[in-house]
């Protein structure tokens, strides 16, 4: 093996197109991974299960040298911490994290809390937010059907690996307007209450929703700016929005015209 | 070992505002979408293999697929500490 191959497989969802705008949303998920430890001095079971129950809950994380993000102490989550196997020095470990933890990181410090030292020696992602491993593709097979669908024009190979970006999307809660509000949100529009149809009930002031069309696609991602009580309650403006998915001119244009002129809308 | 919360939210609840309907001609139902339409509105959940890194597994997708735009979500590996430098084309000799 080459000096700095990641020995780390598993999840990796590759968005396409407009979808690429899902990947800050997609790295908050909390993930769940599959690691071979090893440690560099022996420890006992029990003072292995002692050490990883330092992590349990909330601790505190430095992200590496070498990583995108600032190098400030940062709070993560381990949600859950269990020994699948055990091999001398050699541990295999199954933990859920909340997003954005580097579990290479979380290997050695463990070391640390054990006082021998440990690093990490391979990793695999198991699942990541909605989505588990059962379900991944491999390259091999996204190979063949693109194959397929190039040389003999036959979809149903690619459509069975492409899954629409809203499966994804499943974590973050939604809202779904009228057809007539669409292409407005699509040209960076606020969302007013006159174009809701539906809200979901655990939306609070101030969070990341998304806003869907009654076919369930998805427009674009908002900031709620009324929680569903309120959306309930009060008129106005209820969400801003910020990152828009949809093509403008996939739903009619027809703000600013009034309720007579609705049978007038054609499509550009 | 658990912590006692659950980091995989519930089921979704909705409220109706307002009763309406859906012009069938604009738009379509995602898992219904044209196959172009779903190359920009889509993501592929891939198994990445040990070896190449996050970036050159998308960058791999992109060309196969055709698209103009691919990225990923979550990187499977943030590059460690005291990783050599690898320059596409270079014989890798450590």
């Amino acid at each position: 093996m080459g000096g700095g191959d990641p020995a780390v497989s598993g999840l990796l969802p590759v968005l396409l197109g407009s979808a690429t705008k899902a990947s800050a949303e997609i790295h908050t998920y909390p993930k769940e991974y599959v690691c071979l430890l090893r440690l560099h001095g022996d420890v006992d079971d029990d003072a292995l299960e002692w050490g990883l129950s330092q992590f349990i809950g909330e601790f505190y994380q430095t992200p590496p040298v070498r990583s995108n993000v600032a190098r400030q102490v940062r709070k993560k989550e381990l949600f859950e911490a269990e020994v699948l196997e055990r091999d001398g020095r050699d541990v295999l470990l199954r933990m859920i994290v909340s997003g954005g933890t580097y579990v290479r990181k979380l290997c050695h410090d463990l070391g640390l809390v054990l006082g021998v030292g440990a690093h990490m020696v391979e990793l695999r992602r198991v699942r990541i937010g909605p989505k588990s491993e059962r379900e991944a593709v491999t390259i091999q097979q996204l190979q063949r059907a693109a194959w397929q669908f190039r040389e003999c024009g036959d979809e149903k190979g690619l459509r069975s690996l492409i899954r629409p970006i809203e499966e994804l999307l499943e974590y973050i809660p939604r809202i779904v307007v009228l057809d007539s509000a669409v292409d407005a949100i699509c040209h960076g529009a606020p969302l007013a209450k006159p174009g809701v149809a539906q809200a979901e009930t655990r939306i609070s002031r101030g969070a990341t929703i998304g806003i869907y069309t009654l076919k369930g696609e998805i427009v674009a991602i908002a900031k709620a700016l009324k929680s569903t009580e309120e959306i309930l309650r009060e008129e106005g403006i209820i969400a801003k929005t910020d990152r828009v998915f949809m093509t403008r001119g996939t739903y009619p244009p027809r703000w600013g015209k009034g309720k007579s002129k609705t049978s007038q809308h054609t499509r550009y | 070992m658990r912590h006692s919360v659950t980091p995989w939210p519930a089921e979704r609840e909705f409220v109706t505002i307002k009763e309406a309907e859906t012009d069938p001609r604009y738009g379509s139902r995602p898992e219904d979408r044209p196959i172009h339409d779903l190359l920009n509105y889509g993501y592929v959940p891939l198994d990445k293999p040990r070896g190449p890194t996050s970036g050159e597994i998308t960058e791999r997708v992109r060309r196969l697929l055709g698209v103009e735009r691919a990225g990923h979500g979550g990187t499977l590996e943030p590059r460690w500490v005291g990783e050599i430098p690898r320059s596409p084309g270079c014989f890798q000799s450590y």
